[in-house]
């Protein structure tokens, strides 16, 4: 992957938020690029903006301005609609709290980015199977997340983030709610997607042992990007 | 789709609070349906009356009689067909409370202007040969549980003494709106009577009825009746059996009002608690609307889901609420059988019943599908946890 174009090209971030009258400026002037088949790490204090950088190259925040482009195309400039459309076809979220709908047993979970893909019901109950396999958890797919364990849930959520098949996993602290064990076996988890299947990972993170899984480490504080090591 | 799926689900997640949101909508509904069937159980004598009637009574007042010989004179109005003639009578059947409508008629133009009321030949025949022969509605009959050659006494109030009458047979409605409860007997029983014991009061007429031979007819006639006895000492006021039933039904018209009244405000509550109720739940799904988004749905799906939930709701209370309606509303025509003669569940109360229930659940949804569509994806992402 030496010489490819990198998957996404960040320049000239800028975000801030609105608290009443007040405005808090949260990103401020980032620039840098990521590179296909990427495993990044992003660090950093709580509140130092690392949530929001993510949402916006996920393509689930708009920026003040800057650019980001990803795989070729200008996300800032899509419409919500585009955007929407464009998540759904390259962005696999993962979530600090899984964010699985309650009411959908596991396999539905899996299934549900698959309703936007114009696949027929067999075909997406045979993928959704497939990436629950993926994740070791074909034998819970009837289950409802609240009778899965946390690295239980952590993995359907990983299962529906693969299914679609997207370039990109954005993952916000994927192992803060696990104990040490359940957080070991999502890393490795992602260590092989990133491997294997050649995705491109963005992870944010505060523990130090889940940034060591991560090919490349990058620092944010207070909403400024300090280069780490590269 | 899978939103279906997502939202019946939702709907019964909660199980207690959708219970309670689904009973109450039932009793609303029950009540509304209950409420709008008095009110058309009200209207219903109005609604029976026949196009092709007038009735003629005293321009004063209806409490004051008109002389018989003027049958004479109406039936020479062009237009007029038949005349029939009858009195309110005003009795009770042994205790004051048994109440019902009774009138004595000349009969065989009565039955003639009344085919809506169906009698068997064999019992037609008997009463018009039996001076004190009577007719009585077939709910009446049932229930004082008179049978066919009963004697039936009546206590006047208008016209004081015990009156006996023989039951000669029972009338049936044509159609459910036809009033069963009525009693009617031979006006010259009374009027015979009444030469001989109150000889004042005899040969008068409480009220015409006049069949003309096409309805189109009707303003003419009644305003040629009129003319013809202006400036005489009893002036008369003719008017269709619906305009008439109308006044007759205008003296309650306040409180029909407030009957209407009341029942929107059943159903105005009664949103403000599902909407109560779609407020929580949404407040509680916003993570979920927000991961929903993240995967690429749109807010087309979240609108599905929410007023989606929110008509699962008020749909199953609203059934539950007509499944009700019928029961109650027997319970309600038997009981008080005499003073709403007519009551049926019309098809457009429930098709009310059903129209408010689906303007509840829209208006319950629309404030929550709003906030949950117009939440920034992020924003509603850290609600979790
Ligand atoms: N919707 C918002 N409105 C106002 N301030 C916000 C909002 N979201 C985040 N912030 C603020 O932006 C800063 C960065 O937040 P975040 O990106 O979540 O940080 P991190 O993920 O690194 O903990 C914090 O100070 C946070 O309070
Ligand atoms: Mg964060």
């Amino acid at each position: 992957m030496e010489h490819k174009p990198p998957i996404a090209e960040i320049r000239n971030l800028h975000k801030s938020y609105r608290r009443g009258e007040l405005i808090v400026p949260v990103l401020h002037d980032i620039t840098f690029d990521i590179a296909d088949g990427e495993f990044l790490a992003l660090m950093g204090p709580s509140g130092s903006g690392k949530t929001t950088l993510l949402n916006l190259i996920a393509g689930i925040d708009k920026a003040d301005s800057g650019v980001i482009r990803i795989g070729g195309t200008d996300i800032t400039a899509l419409s919500e609609t585009e955007l929407a459309r464009w998540r759904a076809d390259h962005v696999g979220f993962i979530f600090q709290f899984y964010n699985l709908i309650p009411v959908l047993k596991a396999i539905e979970n899996v299934e549900l980015p698959l309703y936007l893909s114009g696949l027929t019901a067999k075909e997406r109950r045979e993928h959704a199977a497939m990436a629950l396999k993926l994740v070791n958890l074909a034998h819970r797919m009837d289950h409802y997340p609240r009778e899965l364990s946390g690295g239980e849930q952590q993995r359907v959520a990983i299962a529906r983030a693969i299914v679609t098949d997207p370039a990109i996993l954005v993952a916000d602290e994927p192992t803060g709610d696990l104990d040490r064990v359940s957080a070991e076996e999502i890393l490795g988890m992602m260590e092989r997607l990133n491997h294997e299947l050649a995705k491109t990972i963005i992870m944010v993170t505060h523990d130090p042992r889940a940034a060591q899984r991560a090919r490349t480490l990058r620092h944010l504080d207070k909403g400024y990007l300090n280069d780490g090591r590269s | 789709m899978v939103v279906l799926k997502i939202l019946i689900r939702n709907a019964f997640r909660n199980k207690l609070r959708t219970t309670l949101t689904i009973f109450g909508v039932a009793i609303a509904i029950l009540s509304f349906g209950l409420l709008r069937t008095v009110v058309s159980a009200w209207y219903a004598g109005v609604d029976a009356s026949s196009a092709t009637r007038l009735i003629t009574r005293n321009a004063i007042s209806i409490i004051f009689p008109l002389p018989l010989s003027y049958k004479d004179k109406i039936r020479q109005v062009e237009g007029v067909k038949t005349v029939s003639w009858g009195n309110w009578f005003g009795a009770y059947y042994i205790e004051e409370k048994n109440f019902f409508a009774n009138f004595c008629v000349e009969p065989v133009s009565y039955l003639e202007l009344y085919p809506e009321f169906v009698l068997r030949l064999d019992a037609r025949r008997a009463f018009l040969n039996d001076r004190k022969g009577c007719i009585a509605g077939r709910k009446l009959a049932e229930k004082f549980k008179w049978k066919v050659g009963d004697n039936i006494p009546l206590k006047g109030t208008i016209y004081p003494g015990t009156w006996n009458f023989v039951l000669r047979g029972t009338y049936k409605g044509r159609d459910k709106t036809i009033d069963e409860t009525q009693f009617f007997f031979h006006w010259d029983y009374l009027n015979e009577t009444l030469k001989k014991t109150a000889p004042g009061r005899a040969d008068q007429v409480g009220f015409y009825i006049i069949g003309v031979s096409r309805p189109d007819l009707a303003a003419d006639v009644s305003t040629s009746v009129d003319r013809m006895f202006q400036n005489s000492y009893a002036e008369t006021l003719t008017e269709t059996e619906k305009a008439f039933n109308l006044g007759f039904v205008a003296m309650t018209e306040a409180i029909l009002t407030v009957i209407q009244v009341v029942s929107l405000v059943i159903i105005i509550i009664i949103m403000a608690v599902v909407a109560n109720t779609m407020a929580m739940t949404t407040r509680e799904r916003i993570g979920d609307y927000a991961i929903m988004k993240t995967l690429g749905f749109g807010g087309r799906e979240i609108s599905i889901l929410i007023l989606g939930e929110s008509l699962v709701i008020t749909l199953t209370g609203c059934i539950i609420g007509i499944l009700l309606t019928f029961p109650v509303a027997r319970i309600f025509s038997q009981e008080l059988a005499i003073i709403f003669p007519v009551f049926n569940i019309s098809s457009e109360t429930l098709y009310l019943d059903l129209s408010a229930a689906v303007v509840v659940a829209f208006a319950a949804a629309l404030i929550p599908t709003r906030r949950a569509i117009r939440i920034r994806i992020a924003e509603g992402l850290r609600r979790v946890g």
